[in-house]
């Protein structure tokens, strides 16, 4: 390995003037801020340059032999009947081959280094995570048509805004309330898709304080173009200022105030909670904000030790206008087993 | 039933006045397609020509005019499809520093859905089912397909869902969702309008016309070659139809069910992908994807097939390496079934996961490799004769390179994790879909048009079309990588920073060209019909062909080859020409063909109408027509009058006249 790694190094040398070209105009993808995306775009020249290896003879080749072989030109050489060169034919696979050898090697290495759910084992090329720091967990909900930031250790919550101090790793857990959206800031690190009822995870790092933007990158319907939001890279005491900032702010983000926030919107403007419901984040993935729905995780350990039969099918519950997200209601959804419980009770904030 | 019983919903559905848009420009658009329908009607009925166009053409089961038909419908979609583009294009030019285009999104996001399901569905596929279907039976030696009724059949359910599609622009509204209709977004319950089930209805009919057609073509090429034609003597495009059509019935079925599955959640309240109720949208995405693969590798076989042909022919040589080419057709066709999730990269699966899906996507470039390099030293050593056709190979070869490198770039993991969903992902598959598919198209039709018709398509307007085509992809398709570098994400209707707005400038230019090189071809059919006596091939071997098709009269008569040829080498033409064959000019006897029928075009007009029942909840106009369609097909069963028998004498009589052809060119 050794070797390979070796000639990527040199091949990302002989890349570098591409890159201070292509950093020159505002390409994010190649001049990004954060150490993820920086891996990505190296590995994203990487690539290119090994392509191009095979890319560019090939193209030569055609327009080179197209005019060689041309047929006002009668000095080149013409054997109609020649079809067949085992020489040839191992090469013209083996090159592919080998290419393709090398490449899969950086694939299989980088993917998993770069793996979105893998801690981050450094802050930048220089430096390693150092011992004992925790990252800042981040949870993320793509509501429609807006971003939903929840800060657990901070205790507070933003709409269409975020920010994270420089050089301390940011762990995402990423859902959505309905529509399948993609969280992607590309000046930080790769997208990943937000989904309900699901959650994904995302590790990254910003290296330089600015201003980047964020936004969906899957489609999510009619007010999925202003589904953008900025993101600050802020110096740790910056940062504090900024969570006092929030938290002066004095909204409460609670089970009425999400299911309000909720409701499709557009272009939504910043909304700073100064303090949240600590389970509400748990009660988003699992899809029970309202008191009166069963949780998904009630209901998959009911189904793991063998499902409720018959009864189960009497435990239906039909939306109301007031909790239908955009039309449809009337629509089932599985009601809560007990009384009203409290989930905050319930459920522990440590995941 | 507590509701009481409302009869005009039972009858109308959910249809009613408010489903016609108001929109000025669908308005427009819609006056547009009447007038221009009511002349073509009109001229239809003032030169008499409805009995003809019956009987020799809607009704006809012969392959070569259902092949031609499908080539209309492609070519006429494809007007439509890009119109669409043409509004995208223009939309992102113009809405940025707060200006909202003239386009809202609720119209905005209907035209990037409809312009993808029509150019995938109903340009692409038409173009190549037409080719195949034109030109597989001539290049096996056989005098039709297997199933005739059935190829009929086949055109109508596929025109039958496009119709479907139209009617949604003028009726209603076609989905907002992209072009997979991805749940829960497709689900009922954030898409509760009409859009979506247009979108299933003319998916599902357009898909029996797909599927019947693959089988169709996949039994006549394994049981209808010519006596001596083994599979290894076969001609590339045979090759790489048969894989295609391979994978046309392992994977169509796919698409179906999971069609099906989201129909029936939106219709009977089924969970199968919405959040609730257990159900996953992750599931649909892996089931169409399943579909959606193999879909891409449909398209391009046959064009792959196309440009193998042309390239030898145009280089006067064999194909080069052309066992290597067969194995590359068949490496491909079984790897495009185990790369589909790298359409979702992004959807958190675990590293190794993502890593073994990326490295089998860029193992297919392997094959795919040695097939341009098997094109390229078909050219080496040749003496190539830059004709129509061979300008489109040669620039396939430039622009599908390209398009292939960002591909394998797309295939890396973590690469994707920022160019997903960008625009540099839209210009990768513009990049191969128009370098490999449309260009492909345009190869083969320029290539078999004198087969077809008789006459060679005028070379200028041909030359301009290539030219504008070209030059106005790479205007209208580099920028949008570059877009994608910037971060800017697919299926924006508005901008806010205002330095992008240039490049789409740049690429509004690009389709501006891309639109004169439509308008070229256009102009192109009608010029070479003024001039087709001068363009008029004789010889029925115009281009100094290889392969079986070039052997018989162009166009061929009804049966094709009055005797079975039979093929001794794997450019069986060119072995025949160089052994000096000779032609058989006596000894006819009566030829066994299939009989036209009315049923293959009626059972689809009503499929359509059923189609257009259950989008608008018609139930009572539904469950008519499902009976219709049923009592039709039983009717059809009944029909005995399947054959004929085109006697000897008319067979001497049409090869005797070729004979005459062919004795004054020599003399000449």
């Amino acid at each position: 390995m050794l070797t390979i790694k070796n000639a990527l190094k040199r091949l990302r040398l002989l890349l570098i003037p591409a890159v201070a070209l292509l950093s020159g105009c505002n390409w994010v993808l190649m001049n990004p801020s954060g150490d993820v995306a920086m891996q990505q775009r190296d590995l994203i020249l990487v690539s290119t340059g090994l392509m191009l290896l095979i890319i560019v003879p090939v193209i030569a080749l055609t327009l080179l032999f197209a005019w060689r072989y041309r047929k006002a030109n009668t000095q080149a050489d013409y054997r109609p009947d020649w079809d067949h060169s085992t020489q040839l034919e191992l090469v013209i696979w083996a090159a592919p081959l080998l290419i393709i050898i090398v490449l899969g090697a950086v694939t299989w290495i980088s993917t998993h280094t770069l793996d979105p759910y893998r801690p981050l084992s450094r802050i930048d090329a220089k430096r390693a995570v150092p011992e004992g720091v925790k990252p800042l967990v981040v949870e993320v909900v793509a509501l429609d048509w807006k971003w939903l930031f929840i800060y657990p250790e901070q205790g507070i919550a933003l709409v269409n805004e975020m920010a994270a101090p420089i050089d301390r790793p940011i762990q995402f857990k990423i859902t959505a309330s309905s529509i399948m959206n993609s969280f992607f800031i590309p000046a930080l690190a790769g997208q990943i898709y937000a989904m309900p009822g699901m959650q994904t995870k995302l590790s990254a790092v910003i290296n330089k304080p600015g201003e980047f933007d964020g936004f969906s990158a899957n489609y999510s319907g009619h007010g999925f173009n202003g589904m953008r939001f900025k993101f600050h890279g802020l110096t740790t005491a910056d940062f504090d200022k900024w969570v006092a900032t929030n938290k002066a702010g004095g909204k409460q983000l609670d089970r009425a105030e999400y299911l309000a926030l909720e409701k499709p919107s557009e272009r939504a403007p910043v909304i700073r909670y100064a303090s949240i419901d600590p389970s509400l984040y748990k009660a988003i993935v699992n899809r029970c904000v309202e008191a009166n729905k069963m949780c998904m995780e009630d209901m998959m350990a009911i189904d793991a030790s063998g499902g409720m039969g018959k009864p189960g099918t009497y435990n239906l519950a039909s939306s109301t206008a007031a909790t239908a997200l955009i039309s449809d209601p009337g629509r089932k959804y599985v009601a809560a087993m007990c009384s009203v419980r409290d989930l905050a009770t319930d459920y522990s904030v440590a995941n | 039933m507590t509701d009481t019983f409302d009869l005009t919903k039972f009858i109308f559905g959910r249809l009613t006045w408010e489903a016609i848009p108001r929109d000025p420009i669908i308005l427009a658009t819609f006056v547009g397609v009447m007038l221009g329908g009511l002349a073509l009607l009109a001229a239809l009925t003032y030169f008499k020509v409805w009995g003809t166009l019956w009987r020799d053409w809607l009704t006809s089961i012969d392959h070569k005019k259902i092949g031609i038909m499908y080539c209309v419908l492609g070519l006429v979609m494809l007007i439509r499809g890009f119109s669409d583009a043409l509004m995208m294009r223009a939309q992102q030019a113009m809405a940025f520093n707060g200006s909202e285009g003239f386009l809202p999104p609720h119209h905005y996001d209907q035209l990037f859905t409809v312009h993808g399901v029509i150019m995938i569905f109903f340009v692409a596929m038409p173009l190549i089912t037409g080719l195949m279907n034109f030109a597989v039976p001539l290049q096996i030696g056989a005098r039709d397909v297997a199933f005739p009724f059935l190829n009929n059949f086949s055109f109508w359910m596929t025109t039958s869902g496009a119709v479907l599609v139209m009617m949604s622009l003028f009726i209603g509204e076609f989905g907002q969702t992209g072009w997979l209709a991805y749940p829960p977004l497709s689900g009922i319950q954030f898409s509760p309008g009409v859009g979506v089930d247009y979108y299933i209805w003319a998916l599902q009919l357009a898909g029996v016309g797909t599927l019947l057609s693959g089988i169709n073509l996949l039994v006549t090429i394994i049981k209808m070659r010519a006596p001596g034609m083994g599979m290894m003597k076969m001609p590339i495009f045979t090759w790489t139809a048969l894989c295609t059509n391979i994978l046309i019935v392992a994977s169509f079925p796919v698409l179906t069910a999971v069609l099906a599955l989201l129909s029936m959640d939106r219709y009977i309240g089924t969970a199968f992908f919405t959040s609730d109720l257990g159900g996953n949208a992750m599931m649909y995405v892996n089931l169409i994807w399943i579909w959606g693969h193999p879909e891409v590798y449909i398209l391009v076989l046959p064009v792959f097939g196309v440009f193998s042909e042309v390239v030898a022919t145009f280089s006067g040589k064999r194909i080069f390496g052309y066992t290597s080419m067969v194995y590359a057709t068949l490496v491909i066709t079984i790897l495009s079934y185990v790369v589909w999730l790298h359409h979702f990269f992004t959807m958190g699966s675990g590293a190794s996961v993502n890593a073994f899906f990326g490295i089998t996507t860029m193992i297919i470039s392997i094959p795919t490799g040695a097939k341009i390099f098997n094109w390229l030293f078909t050219m080496y050593r040749g003496r190539i004769r830059f004709e129509v056709p061979m300008l489109w190979s040669i620039g396939f070869m430039v622009t599908f390179t390209v398009g292939g490198m960002t591909g394998v770039l797309l295939a890396v993991p973590p690469a994707d994790f920022v160019l997903h969903n960008s625009l540099f992902l839209v210009a990768h598959f513009h990049n191969v879909i128009i370098g490999a598919v449309v260009f492909g198209a345009m190869a083969g039709i320029n290539y078999w048009f004198p087969k077809a018709f008789g006459y060679k398509l005028d070379a200028f307007w041909g030359k301009v079309s290539f030219w504008f085509w070209f030059i106005g992809f790479y205007f209208a398709f580099m920028p949008l990588y570059v877009l994608g570098l910037m971060g800017v994400t697919r299926r924006m209707s508005r901008f806010d920073d205002p330095s992008l707005q240039i490049w789409f400038i740049i690429a509004g230019f690009g389709a501006a060209l891309i639109a004169v090189g439509i308008a070229a071809t256009f102009i192109q059919f009608f010029v070479s019909f003024r001039k087709r006596e001068s363009l008029r091939d004789h010889t029925g071997d115009p281009w100094d062909g290889r392969t079986l098709e070039w052997s018989t009269s162009s166009p061929p008569p009804a049966y094709n080859f009055a005797f079975t040829p039979v093929v001794h080498d794997n450019d069986a033409w060119s072995d025949m020409k160089k052994r000096g064959y000779q032609r058989p000019v006596a000894g006819f006897i009566p030829i066994h063909m299939p009989k036209n029928t009315w049923a293959g075009i009626v059972i689809p007009g009503i499929a359509t109408a059923l189609g257009f029942a259950l989008i608008w909840h018609m139930w009572a106009l539904a469950g008519l027509m499902f009976a219709a369609v049923i009592v039709v097909t039983i009717i059809h069963t009944f029909n005995y009058k399947r054959d004929y028998y085109i006697p000897a004498d008319d067979v001497l009589r049409t090869e005797g006249f070729r004979t005459q052809e062919l004795n004054r060119l020599a003399v000449n």
